[in-house]
């Protein structure tokens, strides 16, 4: 199914056509309305009349994170202040947050966006969504649920958190579709397990959109058979509106990303130098349509590639594969480069463990993986756990090439997120 | 044979574990009649003989405790020198293996017994059937 067939599966040709036309518009507008854009152009000796071809956009600078700070609140506005409908901010956890102005087009293209990704996966206006991301300064949950509107899907907005009554609401107005984090929806299974209902009998569930944070083909899996349902990898960043970006269509083999939105380019983060498909990198975007803010070759950190070949659904559009991490969340110990996702792979691999871990950093040679284990399993005998945690470490060993130290901890322990996880805990002094 | 159920309970080495499953029971007013910690590599597993069983194990779990609940021999030993002897001879010539043993001792010294965990309990109750040991008996 399509939302907008013509444009989903438009010619390569015609798409690069449309590409080129948008990257001039997108490369003025910045130009002429953003004195950071000026600037950073004449650091480079580039004017928007450089670009001729698809290519040239390796001639312009880059975008980073720490520049949506510095120009913060207002600084990145290609607009006048009247023509701005709304604000979202992204928050690290350090330092100033940056400012997303949408302008009323803006809004309404991220919603087509969000459109075209739930027709994809099969939606229809039969459909009830709950919307499980945070409502408020975040995208995750606001775009989403514009979009899902546009489509006339039933939208619950349910926001995270207060599980009990989220389970009430999937009962009473037979949910069928959810959009949630990955670390609530192992939170939410745990739950539902624990108060002894079956998502098969008991739930209506045909479907979750999972994003926000990175997770492993093997969390998608325990998912998607603990509620028998299917699970789509959403990619999507605040930055560049935030979820429909990029999403799975029924194939689940990669998230088309939207390029008659975004220009993407995949880039060896060290050098800055473009990669071909296939090829991990870091993502590079750039926005074709924004009005309010056109951000030019944004560094997202994330770690991707794009997938070499034609998908089976007809879509033209590229894919992306799973998030596989973030330029700065790797984690060095004993000089060995080492990604969250690696261990949770492991983890959710191994039947004895629950949902919840957390990777502590103690110092530069030592690390420690806390795991809980399942409740479910637990047999009373030590020599049991004993084995599951020499299986955990010997996992994980092999995989990150690290011999981790591995506590076994209550289901419960740890601290529940019913947003992001907070997974690294980094006790080293820098 | 009766059977007498052995409630296992993970916890992790911090303190107040104890304290907190223990509150549970007091709570409910179930008697703990033995109890036994075995502890490996920052976790144990705390194991009770309780004379409510079933509702200890109901309870805990509620309260989101990592509990089961298996079946365990209870022999009862003589008071007297060479009393555990008698009873590890016949479980050593029966080849059964003990996985965790404590003693349960029931009024002032009045009853002692030996608790043994084991793997195949149907197997060892089978060979330990003609000999002439006596075991737990759960009051009704």
């Amino acid at each position: 199914m399509f939302w907008q067939k013509d444009i989903e599966t438009i010619s390569r040709r015609a798409l690069e056509e449309m590409q080129l036309k948008r990257l001039k518009k997108s490369v003025r507008r910045a130009y002429n309305n953003i004195p950071f854009y000026r600037e950073s152009f004449a650091g480079l000796n580039v004017h928007p009349k450089d670009i001729t071809s698809l290519n040239d956009i390796s001639k312009l600078p880059f975008t980073t994170r720490d520049d949506l700070r510095t120009y913060y609140p207002f600084g990145m506005l290609a607009v006048s202040k009247e023509q701005i409908i709304r604000l979202h901010t992204s928050s690290g956890t350090t330092g100033k947050p940056k400012a997303i102005f949408f302008s009323k087009k803006d809004v309404d293209r991220a919603a087509e966006l969000i459109a075209r990704c739930l027709i994809m996966t099969g939606v229809t206006k039969d459909d009830v969504l709950q919307n499980m991301m945070t409502y408020g300064l975040f995208t995750g949950a606001l775009v989403m649920h514009y979009g899902a509107e546009k489509v006339g899907v039933l939208v619950i907005p349910a926001g995270p958190g207060n599980t009990k009554r989220q389970i009430a609401l999937m009962q009473d107005f037979r949910t069928t579709s959810l959009h949630i984090t990955p670390s609530y929806a192992l939170y939410l299974s745990s739950v539902l397990e624990n108060e002894g209902l079956n998502p098969q009998k008991d739930l209506a569930l045909r479907r979750a959109y999972l994003g926000s944070e990175p997770y492993s083909e093997e969390t998608r899996k325990k998912i998607e058979r603990f509620f028998h349902i299917d699970v789509f990898n959403s990619y999507g960043l605040s930055e560049m509106n935030g979820p429909g970006v990029a999403f799975e269509c029924m194939e689940k083999d990669g998230m088309h990303l939207w390029e008659d939105n975004f220009i993407m380019e995949i880039i060896d983060p060290e050098t800055g130098e473009k990669l071909p498909e296939g090829e991990k990198g870091e993502l590079v975007l750039t926005t074709l349509c924004r009005e309010a803010m056109p951000i030019l070759r944004y560094r997202t950190s994330d770690i991707t590639m794009i997938m070499p070949g034609k998908c089976r659904c007809g879509r033209t559009h590229r894919r992306i594969s799973r998030i596989a991490g973030r330029t700065d969340d790797m984690i060095i110990v004993r000089g060995v480069n080492i990604f969250p996702q690696q261990i949770e792979r492991v983890l959710m691999g191994i039947r004895a463990v629950a949902q919840n871990y957390q990777i502590v950093l103690d110092s530069y040679d030592q690390m420690t993986v806390r795991v809980e284990i399942s409740r479910e399993l637990f047999d009373g005998k030590v020599d049991h756990l004993v084995d599951l945690q020499a299986e955990i470490t010997e996992k994980l060993r092999s995989e990150i090439l690290v011999r981790p130290k591995v506590e076994l901890l209550e289901p419960g322990t740890l601290p529940v997120s019913e947003g992001k996880a907070t997974r690294v805990i980094d006790k080293r002094i820098l | 044979m009766e059977q007498l159920k052995q409630v296992s309970i993970f916890s992790e080495n911090r303190p107040g574990r104890l304290k907190k499953i223990t509150k549970v029971l007091a709570d409910e007013g179930v008697n703990i009649l033995a109890i036994n910690i075995a502890s490996s590599n920052g976790f144990g597993v705390i194991k009770f003989i309780v004379d409510k069983s079933d509702m200890a194990f109901e309870k805990l779990k509620k309260k989101g405790f990592t509990v089961s609940v298996n079946e365990v021999l209870a022999i009862e030993l003589k008071d007297r020198p060479g009393g555990l002897y008698e009873v590890a001879s016949i479980i050593s010539k029966k080849r059964i293996n003990i996985e965790n043993a404590y003693v349960l001792i029931l009024g002032s010294r009045e009853k002692a017994f030996l608790v043994i965990d084991v793997n195949d309990i149907e197997k060892a109750k089978k060979l330990l059937k003609n000999e002439k040991l006596r075991f737990f008996k759960a009051k009704k």
